[in-house]
């Protein structure tokens, strides 16, 4: 096993390259270049033992030694589900490493490489270390390493007002969760059975039935808001769209491609490992927040004018479609636990879930990261992040435009891309359900289904919005007809990772086999042999139905050329020639054209209820009022979450804050006399 | 294997039959003469043997959907059965049909979008607008349909649905087939959704989306709508009403399959006429009405699969 040895090495190269970016922080060309190669060094390494472990097995552990005993062993494991999320996390970090070194250039002499390049490895390291962590203790301090390292990234503008507020944001949210998920953990450390252990290995046996039903539950819920909140599951999104577009590109690629999957990863640790998912209503819950999200970030997408917001309402979208297939997973294995062998197929359904989880987790890492960094070019080359200050770049970027719309076509479920793939795959798993006599079960599978179908469909509209409106047509401002294409690094990462990203749709059938490896190590049910023929897809159930990813790209790769041959033979061959877009005889200008907030309109129309837009038309006359001077225009919608659930709370907080803000008096005495106090207290109540 | 091939191949020359069928009856109906029902044939001709202008403002993608477009819906239709319950399914269900058309759709509109006029955003922003809603009702009445026939692939669910009488016969396939009518009507830019033999910039939809097209790229185009129309045609009469389609490859079963096939064909594409020729256009922002019932219909069909269980 080379991971063994290489482990150590993965972090002391991420400490050695932070040190580097620091030494090196004088010559700023040097120190950005050194940095990133060395975070790309950092991903390799990982990117060898996630697959040594995938591909050959066994598991790679690395114990730091502690000095306190009550803490338990300090150790890394890498196992097939942990090696899993390495895989994503390392080559998505290898693409955003490689990208960065052109990327950065965009704050030469207004910020320093070298906090950008040393937080980037901590950080790279620390969801290699999060994913990794193999006691309660341990992953907390990654967790925590992690989210205040992501925070200082997206301060990293730190005289931009808007990043700074946002980012106190994420850091108030995510510390929120943090504090559930350390609550969670401790009920489980309590009723670890024999001497109190934070130790994975003992959280293990909670599964046997050592917890009691509501302890059960309450660390069920608490392990769901805590993590939920990192994964930006609705109402906790708020942070998301806030802090991943304020970030720096690159760093909103690794948060929006990877970070919220580390929340994936330890809930299906959690649930399926430590505490067994026993009762049905947990999947329930699940899937009802996750159908809710998935909408709720498509709908907001579909809106946003920001090109970075949008992406990120999309990450809340499709980590409701990650939630569906995890929630779909829990309902099917609670009732195959109930009764086993009455519902064994519902473990071969419960493992064919948690492939979709995992797939469509690898493939939205990958193409939405893909995004972000595309996202970044265009701010690279634009300087801006409004679309409608954009257009006409696919002419101008040529290779940014070709990557993005790769991006595009695989977010929005094209088949045979690699969203599409996922998408099936849920699909599969919750029409595949029969014989649940429950009518819970029985309403919200056929709603998650329809999510997901509307999902698919607006997801397709929101990025033929943003693609359209950044790429095509006229340039909408000076920016957009002056922008040039980007360094070469940049479309390098960008160009690993859309070749990845085509790579795990077509060749999924080789893929998923893996995935099952992965799968059959939490549930123990491997249907691999089932689930892949030769080139087909089938879900194991006999004949319910099959797809091909290779076929179909194979025929689509054949079908265009021979459909352009072919025609221009036909009817002998014609000339081709360039000539003005028809304008009714009144000159075409950028204003002409449609915007992305008028592609939207209707759209925002059927869904009013939701959005409840408030548009403003205010009419400047001139002395006559048949002659107008300017007409100014704005439409807002209603932040519906901000307003009626986080506003309330915050009032709350401020007035509690007001209340309690009275002891606070600013003499020393005043302090001194509570130190007192306090200290005769504690010592009464502890004699 | 070859009756396949020839079904597939059937789908695509019928397909300006079809379109030039329902313009026949159109006239008709409203005492006109009208063209021959071979018209549609000698334009795609037409166009095939004339020379093509592109906008200055167009990229890349503009020159490369009408080919994707093309291989789209071909692909597509090879999962379509016709008169024999048994296509090139493996390669893929009716997710991959649905989703493959949404390909095209994807590429139309931002080919739509590429050349900067005011037309082709509205086409494509209205085209999104309206599919948006259209696509889930499509995926939701097929799957009622496949969650009764236990296979989500076209070809087994008219097999099953066909070789078991009457038996599987419920409330969710009329339900789903009349989610599914409306869709394809939306799908193809049929009244009431849109006008399909109108350039009036405040009601066309899908014409708008091909203004900027001419020569031998509106040919692929036109090809593209005419087939697509043809498959969802194909869909409604051989999933939702498969009784009479040849469920082995004897001659004869083929034979009266094929026949009942273009039977009903011909039947829906009367029908469609009819509607076209006796309601008109609905605004734009009245037609989520009858889209948010089409996509409950189908959403009801779903449920009640799930909470009534196999008939």
């Amino acid at each position: 096993m080379y991971g063994q040895d290489l482990f150590p090495l993965l972090i002391s190269a991420s400490l050695g390259g932070a040190l580097l970016s620091i030494v090196t922080k004088r010559w700023e060309q040097a120190c950005r270049a050194i940095s990133f190669t060395a975070a790309a060094v950092v991903s390799l390494i990982g990117l060898v033992i996630a697959l040594e472990v995938l591909l050959v097995g066994g598991q790679v552990a690395f114990t730091i030694p502690t000095s306190v005993a009550a803490l338990g062993h300090f150790t890394f494991v890498v196992d097939r589900l942990s090696a899993f999320f390495m895989l994503a996390i390392s080559s998505l970090g290898l693409c955003v490493s490689i990208y960065s070194i052109g990327y950065t250039r965009e704050y030469a002499g207004r910020y320093s490489p070298a906090t950008m390049g040393s937080l980037f490895s901590i950080f790279l390291l620390s969801l290699f270390l999060v994913v990794t962590a193999s006691n309660a203790v341990l992953f907390l301090i990654m967790w925590e390493t992690m989210s205040l390292s992501s925070y200082l990234l997206v301060v990293y503008e730190s005289r931009n007002r808007e990043s700074v507020s946002s980012g106190l944001l994420y850091v108030v949210m995510t510390h929120l969760g943090t504090a559930l998920i350390t609550v969670a953990f401790i009920i489980m450390w309590l009723h670890t059975p024999g001497e109190h252990s934070f130790d994975f290995s003992a959280f293990r046996e909670l599964s046997a039935g050592a917890l009691p039903e509501a302890a059960r539950a309450a660390a069920f819920l608490l392990l769901l808001v805590g993590f939920g909140t990192k994964a930006g599951l609705v109402p906790l999104h708020v942070w998301l769209p806030q802090a991943h577009p304020a970030a720096p590109s690159n760093i909103s690629a690794m948060m929006s491609g990877v970070m919220v999957k580390t929340a994936v990863y330890m809930l299906i640790r959690c649930y399926f490992d430590f505490l067994g998912v026993t009762d049905s209503w947990w999947g329930l819950v699940v899937l009802l927040v996750a159908s809710v999200s998935a909408l709720v970030g498509v709908l907001y997408a579909l809106m946003e004018e920001d090109i970075k917001r949008a992406l990120a309402y999309s990450t809340v979208e499709n980590v409701g479609l990650i939630f569906i297939g995890l929630g779909a997973a829990m309902v099917f294995q609670s009732y195959y636990l109930a009764d086993p062998a009455a519902n064994a197929h519902l473990a071969d359904l419960a493992a064919l879930a948690l492939i979709a989880v995992l797939f469509h987790t690898l493939a939205h890492s990958l193409f939405k990261g893909l995004l972000f960094m595309g996202a970044g070019a265009v701010m690279y080359a634009t300087h801006t992040r409004d679309l409608e200050e954009m257009g006409g770049l696919a002419k101008r970027m040529r290779w940014t435009g070709i990557l993005f719309f790769i991006g595009a076509l695989s977010i929005s479920a094209i088949p045979p891309f690699s969203g599409f793939v996922g998408e099936w795959l849920m699909f599969q798993s919750l029409l595949l359900t029969q014989n649940i006599n429950d009518p819970m079960v029985n309403v919200l599978l056929p709603v998650a289904v329809a999510v997901l179908a509307l999902t698919g469909a607006l997801a397709a509209a929101c990025f033929v919005r943003v693609f359209g409106a950044t790429f095509l047509a006229r340039p909408r401002s000076k920016h957009a007809a002056e922008a040039v294409e980007v360094p070469r690094t940049m479309l390098t990462g960008m160009g690993i990772a859309a070749g990845a990203s085509v790579l795990l749709g077509i060749l999924s059938v080789f893929i998923v086999p893996v995935i099952d490896s992965v799968t059959s190590s939490v549930l123990g049910v491997s249907i691999a042999s089932k689930l892949v023929n030769g080139l087909v897809l089938m879900p194991p159930a006999g004949e319910f139905s099959s797809m091909s990813p290779v076929i179909i790209g194979a025929l689509l790769l054949f079908a265009v050329p021979f459909a352009y041959f072919a025609t221009r033979d036909l009817g002998g061959r014609r000339p081709v020639e360039k000539g003005d877009t028809w304008d009714c005889g009144t000159p075409l200008s950028s204003r002409t054209e449609y915007s992305a907030a008028g592609f939207s309109n209707p759209i925002n129309r059927i869904f009013r209820s939701i959005y409840r837009p408030h548009t403003e038309v205010r009419t400047e006359y001139t002395s006559s009022t048949l002659i107008k001077r300017k007409i100014s225009f704005s439409s807002t919608i209603e932040p519906v979450f901000e307003r009626y659930l986080y506003a309330p709370v915050a009032a709350l907080v401020i007035a509690l804050a007001r209340r309690v803000g009275v002891i606070q008096k600013g003499s020393i005495q005043a302090y001194l006399a509570y130190i007192f106090v306090i200290l005769l207290v504690l010592l009464v109540v502890f004699r | 294997m070859i009756l396949e091939l020839v079904q597939f191949l059937l789908i695509l020359a019928i397909a300006p039959l079809v379109t030039g069928v329902i313009r026949k009856a159109k006239a008709l109906m409203q005492s006109r003469r009208g063209p021959s029902v071979l018209q549609p044939y000698r334009d795609l001709g037409k166009l095939l043997s004339k020379g093509s202008v592109v906008s200055n403002d167009a990229s890349w993608l503009f020159t490369i959907t009408p080919y994707v477009c093309i291989a789209a819906v071909t692909v597509a239709a090879l999962l379509v059965p016709v008169m024999y319950a048994g296509t090139f399914g493996f390669l893929g269900d009716l997710i991959v049909l649905i989703y493959l058309l949404a390909m095209m759709r994807f590429f139309m509109a931002l080919a739509a979008l590429d050349t900067g006029s005011a037309f082709g955003g509205m086409g494509s922003s209205r085209e999104m607008y309206i599919s948006s809603i259209v696509e889930p009702t499509m995926l939701l009445s097929i799957f009622a349909m496949a969650l009764v026939a236990g296979t989500t692939s076209l070809a087994s669910i008219s097999q099953n649905i066909a070789s078991s009488g009457l038996d599987l016969v419920s409330p969710a396939l009329f339900l789903a087939a009349a989610a599914f009518f409306i869709a394809t009507l939306a799908e193809n830019a049929r009244l009431p959704f849109d006008n399909p033999s109108t350039h009036l910039e405040l009601t066309m939809i899908h014409e708008a989306m091909l203004l900027e097209y001419s020569g031998k790229q509106l040919a692929l185009m036109e090809m593209a709508s005419m087939t697509k129309l043809v498959i969802f045609l194909a869909i409604l009469s051989n999933v939702f009403f498969p009784w009479g389609i040849a469920t082995g490859a004897e001659p004869l079963a083929v034979l009266v399959g094929a026949l009942l096939f273009l039977a009903k064909i011909t039947l829906l594409a009367l029908v469609i006429a009819m509607i076209e020729s006796s309601i008109s256009k609905m605004r734009l922002f009245r037609l989520p009405n009858l889209l948010t019932v089409a996509f409950m219909l189908a959403l009801l069909a779903v449920v009640s699969y799930y909470i009534l269980g196999v008939a």
